[in-house]
């Protein structure tokens, strides 16, 4: 047990490793010492309070979308559209909560716009669910084709929400605002970090205990082990992608809360920079796991940030490349680890099983 | 068949990576662009996909390397990812303690402000700056600069030339989103066409009413081609890349247009009358010559023909498109502006009233 | 003149897999003229000693000798020293010839091309040498698993092999192909002139019976026997498997007296991809009774089960269970409604309907079963009941007697045995009226097989029906109260078939390949 603990942080140790060098081999290539890169990347992101909360402010959105990607993915589902969900939840958020009269209370005020954000996301996500279901067109088509609609359709609506000589919506009220971390610990002041974060992590908890406590996530991990084994148990296989599908889209539009009601509190054209994109590979750097995601949403976090940071240095380009660097050796390291636990009693038995055991149409 | 992976393998391959990672480390090679002793550090933060997008931002990122070159200051620039990195990018220049900050465009203005308060002690500038609120506009704080531009004294001469080179008396107006500092050019354009050619007439239009009229070229093109069907000569926009349909309406039409903020002669050679500069180099260079002598001021500093910060592009005899006497009379009504005889209205009301 | 030395010989082997012996030190010898039959139970060794000897894995231990010469195996050394592996699964290029296949690597060339005339020459003639008629110009595609089986042994020959090594070569024919085989492979060695030898891994005792000259059977590894064939008897072969002694399991006679039709299927009609495939089956099953179905693989077997689960759509016809107010009309019922009406299913392909190989024991037990450990009052929300599933899983793998007994090993973990008693646990625990099994104990070992069918006669002395879906003459013999032969999609006749009094093999088999009822 203990080794293949050690074989699963293989990976993805190689993976740092060569990102570093790489980091270094291109900071050198391009005139600069490693040294002062690192030394700048440390104080930009975990070596000073500011650099903390950008990261967990940067890593929220990420936690949402990775944890959206992630959901589907156990259910066999890929979701494209966290993109998409991400910024029709915070369009959402942000309408209801400008909408609502100016003196709501917090209790009342929080719940209808996180409703409001989570089931904007889940009505995205359901209609790529019922696409799959009812027409049997691949989730992955229509999420991705439902990111450029609501692209153009943020594009439309905007000229009639927008504030006038702005790109950004009206703010919320007061009620519906997430306070700021630094509320609560000074030191992070003037970053962005946002209560929304702490929603993140209970929803990545949710997420957590749905899957490995509730029949709802026994559904959906068995539908995404094995699909023919599910409906043989009597899994309602269209419903279940269907729901769950929605449930990864309203997760993925919970992450328009951070920057909706926790930072600016208002919708402002393209805040989310592809952070629904990135959710896809913080997924899967995570294993779908959540606790996985999160730790990889962390990463990513501290790289986009730490990329800021070392800006002075080298090009924007260069944190790209160590990005696609990180995944690339993730994927390569991956097979050379399977082989190995290849190799382990237990799974060097089945292997010989299975070839045992496929006779038979 | 694959080689297997064995556990010495896989220590060997980790061991191979430290190594490499520390031999990389202990390469000793110091940066080229540390700050020279005692010069001024100043930071640059682009809109978000803003660098190299040949008018505002690689404008100010000209005037910076002006600056660097002339007055030998320490520069840093920052490409923000996304949104949020504005502000950060901001943050993180003026936690490490430079002396001026610049943000281009407009986006900065409500960022900048809350910086600019969390760090009195470091100056600040934004180009573009525009920030209301119910009582309408904002002044920054004491120790930011706001930057702005009289566009509409720019619009004026470019619409006294569209004028002189219209022998159908008719030129049109391209204007992106329908907001107040659009309607500066028309305001200013239609002034300048009136005055030089009080019979003229001056048709109008909007992309439209959201941020997407910036990024429309096809509806730019149908509108310049309604307006060279009506009878125009010349059309100037004011509308972002929408204004890329607009030359394409002149090339097609084989009429004239107008560019607007940086010189687009390359994109229609041959259909470009002029184009109306924003000098955004120019303002950021003033700026930090400020910063540098010590008269840096806060609020609002405009920058109109007199200052520099407007102009429109005359390149004869390489472009023959505008001839002597236009120029001449041009460069007349130019000084009649820098010396206060002329004031040019920044509405369309006060060109039109009632 | 001293005897020839064997082709291939083990000499103390040992192959290691982790902490896991696969081998540990078998010493097995094959000598020309000898057919050696390998038995043992799933994950005894086996393919990991075929392996071994074939250099696809490498040794921990032990020394391989070819023609009495030690060497390091690598399969270029087997196959220049006459060894012929056919794999289980066939390794062949379906859009090619017989022809193709078989020289594949080898090919006769003239002027540097392809000599297909000579190559479909020399195949025919190795064909009907060894009795293996087929003809070389057909498409693999177009043959039958049966024929194309024959191809992978012409394709060892055709290379010269004397020593066959062969994987299970019968798991997938029918029982009149399995007998035609094993009549080949019995000719091939006992040809003096060919000195050739033959190593054999199989699961079925009387085929050990038919050929071998001698059975060596392993256990967790080790090789626990080494006995001519003629004097021991399958019960021995089996013991020395298992490692105990097997109950034989019995029939007892059904009670007197009509019961109670728990499954009734009338008339069903169900089309797949077009092809009519079960065309107007009506059948009855009652309570504490077990119905088999014999017949052919692809006679709609697969359809009938899927239909009455409700996986396929129906045509026409209807699927009627017993329910507490007489019989209940369920053909248009879902997966789950019927599930819960008390059917249950113990699928022909346990990895792809039964399983997911990546849960671990304790949720492969809950597939299907959510309602009874799941508690909650929003039906999504539910809870699982894990201390309750635990300790049901705990009681399951006792009964079952499920090798390793932890609730939390994956899926993947475990034996093919072991899987299959783990659907039927599964499958059984929750006292269902109907139990469809479909080829309950394909590819599994004699323990299991023991285990499975007592725990199926246990159902139905209980009082389930059990509709048995199988290949094996052997198993519907032993266990069905009736037999139906299904062909063609058609119920050609239904036989009784009381303990003391069972159908005729023959009689069945005739009934199988469509003769008259």
């Amino acid at each position: 047990m203990r080794t293949t603990l050690v074989l699963r942080a293989l990976p993805p140790l190689w993976a740092a490793l060569c990102a570093l060098a790489a980091a270094s081999a291109l900071t050198l290539l391009h005139g600069e010492s490693p040294r002062e890169l690192y030394r700048l990347l440390w104080a930009g992101t975990w070596g000073s309070a500011y650099g903390i909360g950008q990261v967990l402010f940067k890593a929220t959105p990420l936690l949402f979308c990775g944890l959206g990607v992630a959901m589907a993915l156990r259910a066999g589902l890929f979701n494209i559209g966290a993109e998409g969900q991400i910024t029709v939840g915070a369009f959402a958020a942000a309408l209801s909560g400008a909408a609502l009269p100016a003196a709501t209370p917090a209790w009342l005020a929080l719940p209808t716009v996180l409703l409001c954000a989570f089931g904007a996301g889940a009505a995205l996500g359901a209609v790529a669910g019922l696409f799959r279901w009812l027409a049997g067109a691949h989730e992955v088509i229509v999420t991705m084709m439902l990111n450029f609609v609501v692209r153009a359709a943020m594009v439309g609506l905007g000229g009639h929400v927008f504030l006038r000589e702005s790109v950004h919506t009206a703010p919320v009220v007061a009620g519906a605002e997430l306070p700021r971390l630094s509320r609560y610990l000074p030191a992070l002041h003037g970053s962005a970090a946002n209560a929304s974060l702490l929603l993140g992590l209970l929803v990545c908890a949710g997420c957590a205990l749905l899957l490995s406590r509730t029949r709802a996530g026994f559904v959906l991990r068995t539908l995404g082990s094995n699909e023919e084994a599910a409906r043989a148990a009597g899994v309602h296989v269209g419903r279940t992608w269907t729901w769950a599908l929605a449930l990864a889209g309203g997760v993925a539009g919970l992450g328009g809360t951070n920057f909706v009601l926790g930072y600016k509190h208002y919708y402002e054209d393209g805040f989310s920079g592809g952070v629904g994109y990135m959710g896809i590979a913080v997924a899967v750097l995570g294993h779908n796991r959540p606790l996985g995601v999160l730790l990889a949403a962390l990463l990513f976090g501290t790289l986009s940030q730490g990329g800021l940071a070392v800006h002075a240095l080298v090009p924007r380009e260069l944190i790209d490349v160590l990005t696609a660097v990180v995944l690339l050796t993730l994927a390569a390291s991956q097979p050379a680890v399977q082989r190995l636990l290849q190799a382990q009693p237990g799974a060097r038995r089945e292997k010989e099983q299975d070839e045992k055991d496929k006779e038979g149409p | 068949m694959a080689r297997p992976a064995t556990p010495a393998r896989c220590i060997a391959i980790t061991l191979a990576l430290v190594a490499l990672n520390a031999g990389l480390l202990a390469v000793r090679w110091h940066g080229r662009g540390a700050p020279a002793e005692g010069a001024l550090r100043v930071g640059l933060v682009f809109d978000v996909g803003g660098r190299g997008d040949k008018s505002f931002n690689d404008a100010a990122y000209a005037g910076v390397a002006r600056a660097q070159a002339e007055l030998g200051i320490y520069a840093e620039f920052i490409e923000p990812g996304e949104g949020s990195d504005r502000e950060s990018g901001i943050r993180l220049l003026a936690a490490r303690g430079f002396d001026l900050v610049i943000g281009v465009g407009f986006i900065f203005s409500d960022d900048m402000i809350g910086v600019a308060r969390d760090y009195p002690q470091v100056r600040f500038a934004c180009v573009d700056y525009a920030k209301f609120d119910e009582h309408g506009f904002v002044l920054p704080p004491p120790n930011m600069v706001a930057l702005k531009f009289r566009e509409e004294e720019g619009s004026y001469l470019v619409g006294a030339v569209a004028a002189l080179r219209s022998p159908a008396r008719t030129v049109g107006f391209v204007g992106g989103m329908d907001i107040p500092l659009i309607r500066k050019f028309e305001a200013g354009y239609r002034a300048g066409v009136r005055r030089v050619c009080p019979d003229c007439r001056v048709l109008v239009a909007y992309a439209g009413t959201s941020s997407d009229a910036f990024k429309n070229p096809a509806r730019g093109k149908e509108l310049a081609l309604a307006q060279y069907a009506a009878g125009a000569d010349v059309v100037f926009h004011a509308a972002g890349s929408t204004g890329l349909g607009v030359f394409e309406a002149a090339r097609e039409r084989g009429r004239l247009a107008i560019g607007v903020d940086a010189d687009q002669w390359d994109e229609a050679p041959g259909h470009l009358l002029t184009s109306m500069t924003k000098q955004v180099d120019v303002s950021v260079l003033e700026t930090i010559r400020a910063v540098r002598e010590g008269r840096f001021q806060g609020g609002l500093r405009v920058f109109g023909l007199r200052e520099g910060g407007v102009d429109y592009v005359y390149d004869e005899p390489r472009r023959g498109m505008i001839p002597a006497d236009v120029r001449a009379q041009v460069e007349a009504l130019r000084a009649e502006i820098i010396a206060g005889r002329v004031r040019v209205p920044s509405t369309p009301a006060e060109v039109d009233p009632g | 003149m001293s005897a020839p030395p064997p082709l291939c010989e083990a000499v103390d082997l040992s192959v290691r897999y982790g902490s896991l012996w696969a081998n540990r030190g078998v010493s097995l010898a094959v000598r020309p003229g000898e057919v050696v039959a390998l038995v043992g139970e799933n994950g005894a060794g086996k393919s990991t000693l075929l392996h071994a000897l074939y250099g696809l894995v490498p040794l921990d231990g032990g020394q391989v000798r070819y023609h009495g010469q030690p060497v390091v195996p690598s399969p270029q050394r087997a196959i220049a020293a006459g060894l012929g592996l056919v794999h289980q699964h066939f390794m062949l290029v379906p859009p090619l010839t017989v022809a193709e296949n078989v020289i594949l690597g080898q090919e006769p060339r003239k002027h540097g091309l392809l000599d297909r005339r000579r190559a479909e020459e020399e195949v025919r003639a190795l064909a009907v040498r060894h009795g293996l008629a087929i003809d070389p110009r057909r498409p693999v595609a177009d043959l039958s698993v049966g024929e194309a089986q024959r191809v992978e042994i012409l394709k060892v020959l055709y290379r010269g092999a004397r020593l066959l090594i062969l994987d299970e070569p019968t798991a997938v024919l029918t029982p009149a192909e399995a007998e035609g085989m094993l009549r080949v492979l019995r000719q091939l060695v006992s040809d003096p002139a060919g000195g050739r030898g033959l190593l054999l891994v199989t699961h079925k005792l009387d085929e050990v019976m038919a050929v071998a000259d001698r059975v060596v059977v392993l256990r967790q590894g080790e090789l626990v026997a080494s006995l001519p064939a003629q004097a021991c008897s399958p019960a021995e072969i089996a013991r020395a498997m298992v490692g105990r002694e097997l109950q034989p399991v019995r029939r007892h006679p059904r009670p007197a007296g009509p019961a109670e039709v728990a499954l009734a299927v009338h008339e069903l009609v169900v089309e797949r991809d077009g092809v009519r495939r079960l065309d107007g089956v009506t059948l009855q099953v009652r309570a504490g009774e077990v119905l088999g179905i014999a017949g052919v693989e692809g006679n709609g077997q697969t359809e009938l089960c899927a239909a009455v689960m409700g996986l396929l759509p129906v045509r026409s016809g209807s699927v009627q269970l017993a329910s507490a107010a007489g019989l209940r009309d369920i053909t248009h019922l879902p997966v789950r409604a019927r599930r819960e009406a008390g059917l249950a299913w113990v699928p022909e392909d346990r990895h792809r309907h039964g399983l997911v190989l990546d849960f671990s024991l304790a949720d492969n037990l809950l597939l299907g079963h959510e309602g009874a450990f799941c508690t909650g009052w929003l039906p999504w929300l539910q809870v699982i009941d894990r201390r309750r599933l635990l300790r049901h899983g705990r009681q399951l793998l006792d009964e079952y007697d499920i090798q390793p007994p932890e609730v939390q090993a994956p899926a993947r973990a475990l034996s093919g045995g072991n899987q299959q008693k783990l659907v039927v646990a599964r499958e059984l625990s929750a006292q269902p009226r109907v139990i469809l099994a479909a080829q309950p104990t394909r590819g599994v070992d004699v323990g299991a097989i023991q285990t499975i069918h007592a725990q199926l006669l246990g159902a139905r002395d209980r009082g389930a029906a059990v509709l048995l879906v199988s290949a094996e003459l052997d198993e519907l013999q032993k266990l069905a109260d009736r037999i139906a032969v299904l062909y063609r999609g058609r119920i050609r006749a239904v036989l009784d078939n009381p303990p003391s009094c069972p159908v005729q093999r023959a009689r069945l088999g005739e009934l199988m390949a469509g003769g008259m009822a």
